[in-house]
């Protein structure tokens, strides 16, 4: 749906150049929820901005369906940018309009009948749940409901796709989550290509299907969210997984396991969706002359599935407990011994 | 009242009064007009906006920074053949209008010009990424949002617009400025300068009521 390729994009201030995209390439599948996700000054919005060309790129072609829309101008980006819903860290509304109007104003730009309008925000209305606010201004709303406003009018011309710039940046923990399961529900209902950034990594866990992680410009690592929460590869992706798995909490789990457990291999499991772990376990009991026992399990739900880990204790003939590892990692589950005979490993 | 104001003559007041509220309308609708046109293009033109253009930029804001500069009375003088050759007089209400529109227009020009940029940049460019054109982003973004300030500050406009219609009155264009000083001060009739002044107050005063009127009905922020 969406497909970028060697796009760069370079600012010239004054007398310096600043590369805030680098060789980037890309591709965004229809219908799906792609997170991209880095620190401050990573590129993000550079990076968004360039996909309805509020930003040109410097170098590189962005193809959104079928239209290069690095390329088109004048009436032709506009119709383009009519097929494609933004919205933003602080809403953007119109102050000096209602929130009728505000969700109006781009169909008003698209030319639409008034009749046609009217009928159009009642339906868009329903469907970010603004019922009865209709005569509101943004000043009388909270950041919840302005934002709820933002997505119903960048839903109003009926987009194929919707850019989502720090979208729930500025609101309460609860809050995000709502608007969250808002995007969910119109990404499901209206097979709407979704493109975010953010920098929580709790947004990508939450509803993303694939993430890509941007440090200095690049992208440094891309796949699906349950690929990346398993086996996060660079350094920064491994920092924001921690943001959601809280090593700490690990750490002390680890230290009190040790004090307690002073014989045998403790292992640490990380595995994809609970229906893979279950029988693991029970087959490694049936099969392996080892005693086996859970002590300490955490799973994470993504969009697309679960993520957890399991530390669980082998005692038994050193023989038969590797076995039973390699018998886990043929499973694919990935184990790690963590501390043995009471010395920790890793 | 005819002891407390002898020499004052109430249908000379009112025609005086007239010729005020004439001069004052007609400037202050043209320099609006003139005046929010220089200033969009001040803003248009500046850096990271729209139209971005440095040369038309820096023209435009030296016109308006020098005729914001020269003191309204010498500019009725320095206007006296440019209004020869459209008024081809130089008394009476209309010979004023060519000075107090140059006078006022370029400091209104500013305040338009500090109005757009107060305009929240988030909401221009989400109105781009509607895909809407530029006269649109004018007339539905620009100037709405930035309609409370607008109003204001043609109200300090108008306001300062009255003064000048008094001051140009000393040069012969009539008015309550034209009353005050010909009838009030040069034949000593201090009462005729009294009742001058304190129309001219009420003129202020109703536009300056008027204006907070209408910004604080606008501004739904
Ligand atoms: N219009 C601009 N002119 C010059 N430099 C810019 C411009 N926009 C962004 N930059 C620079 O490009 C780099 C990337 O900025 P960008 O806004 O894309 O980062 P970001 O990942 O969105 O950060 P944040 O999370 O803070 O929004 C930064 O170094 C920034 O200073
Ligand atoms: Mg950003």
């Amino acid at each position: 749906m969406i497909k970028l390729s060697n796009v760069n994009k370079i600012y010239k201030v004054k007398n310096s150049k600043i590369h805030a995209v680098k060789d980037v390439n890309l591709n965004i599948n229809e219908g799906e929820i792609f997170g991209i996700i880095g620190y401050s000054g990573a590129g993000k919005s550079s990076l968004i901005r360039m996909l309805n060309q509020l930003e040109k790129p410097t170098e590189g072609e962005i193809t959104i369906g079928s239209k290069i829309i690095s390329s088109i101008k004048g009436s032709e980006l506009r119709k383009a940018r009519q097929e494609i819903g933004m919205i933003f860290q602080h809403f953007n509304l119109l102050w000096s309009r209602t929130v009728k109007d505000n969700i109006a104003f781009p169909l008003e730009i698209a030319g639409v009948k008034k009749q046609e309008i009217n009928r159009r925000v009642d339906e868009l209305i329903k469907l970010v749940g603004l019922e009865g606010r209709e005569n509101s201004y943004p000043s009388q709303l909270s950041g919840g409901q302005k934002q709820r406003v933002g997505i119903a009018r960048a839903l109003a011309n009926n987009p194929r796709v919707l850019l989502c710039d720090e979208a729930t940046s500025a609101l309460d923990p609860e809050t995000t989550d709502q608007i969250l399961d808002l995007l969910v529900d119109i990404n499901k209902k209206l097979n709407l290509t979704i493109a975010l950034i953010t920098h929580e990594m709790h947004v990508i866990e939450k509803i993303c299907d694939r993430v890509a992680v941007m440090e200095n410009g690049e992208i440094v690592e891309l796949g699906s969210v349950l690929e990346v929460f398993k086996s996060p590869k660079a350094e920064i992706t491994k920092k924001f997984v921690r943001q959601v798995m809280d090593p700490s909490e690990n750490e002390n789990v680890i230290a009190h396991l040790k004090e307690n457990h002073p014989t045998g291999k403790l292992i640490k499991l990380k595995f994809l969706n609970e229906e893979v772990e279950k029988p693991l376990i029970t087959t490694l009991i049936r099969k392996f002359n080892c005693e086996i026992n859970i002590l300490h399990g955490k799973i994470s739900q993504t969009h697309i599935g679960s993520y957890g880990e399991l530390f669980i204790l082998l005692n038994g003939e050193e023989n038969e407990m590797q076995n039973a590892l390699n018998y886990i990692n043929e499973y694919g589950a990935e184990a790690e011994v963590v501390i043995q005979n009471g010395k920790t490993i890793s | 009242m005819e002891k407390l104001f002898p020499n004052v003559k109430w249908e000379t007041i009112f025609e005086a009064t007239q010729e005020t509220l004439y001069m004052t309308a007609v400037s202050v609708v043209a320099t609006f007009i003139l005046g929010l046109l220089l200033g969009l293009v001040l803003f248009l033109t500046s850096k990271g906006n729209l139209w971005e253009n440095k040369f038309i930029n820096s023209i435009v804001s030296s016109v308006v920074n020098i005729f914001r500069s020269i003191p309204f009375i010498i500019l009725i003088i320095l206007l006296i053949p440019f209004t020869m050759f459209i008024i081809k007089t130089m008394l009476g209400a209309n010979a004023a209008l060519p000075a107090l529109i140059i006078g006022a227009a370029p400091f209104y020009a500013r305040l338009v010009e500090i109005a757009l940029r107060e305009i929240d940049k988030g909401v221009i460019e989400a109105t781009r990424a509607m895909g809407a054109k530029t006269s649109t982003i004018i007339f539905k973004v620009l100037i709405p949002e930035s309609l409370p300030a607008l109003v204001s500050g043609i109200t300090v406009t108008s306001i300062a617009l009255v003064g000048y219609t008094a001051m140009a009155g000393v040069v012969g264009a009539g008015g309550l400025g034209n009353l005050a000083y010909l009838e009030g001060f040069q034949r000593s009739q201090n009462d005729v300068t009294f009742v001058a002044t304190i129309t001219i107050l009420i003129i202020v005063f109703a536009i300056q009521f008027l204006g907070d009127f209408i910004t604080n009905k606008l501004d739904k922020r």
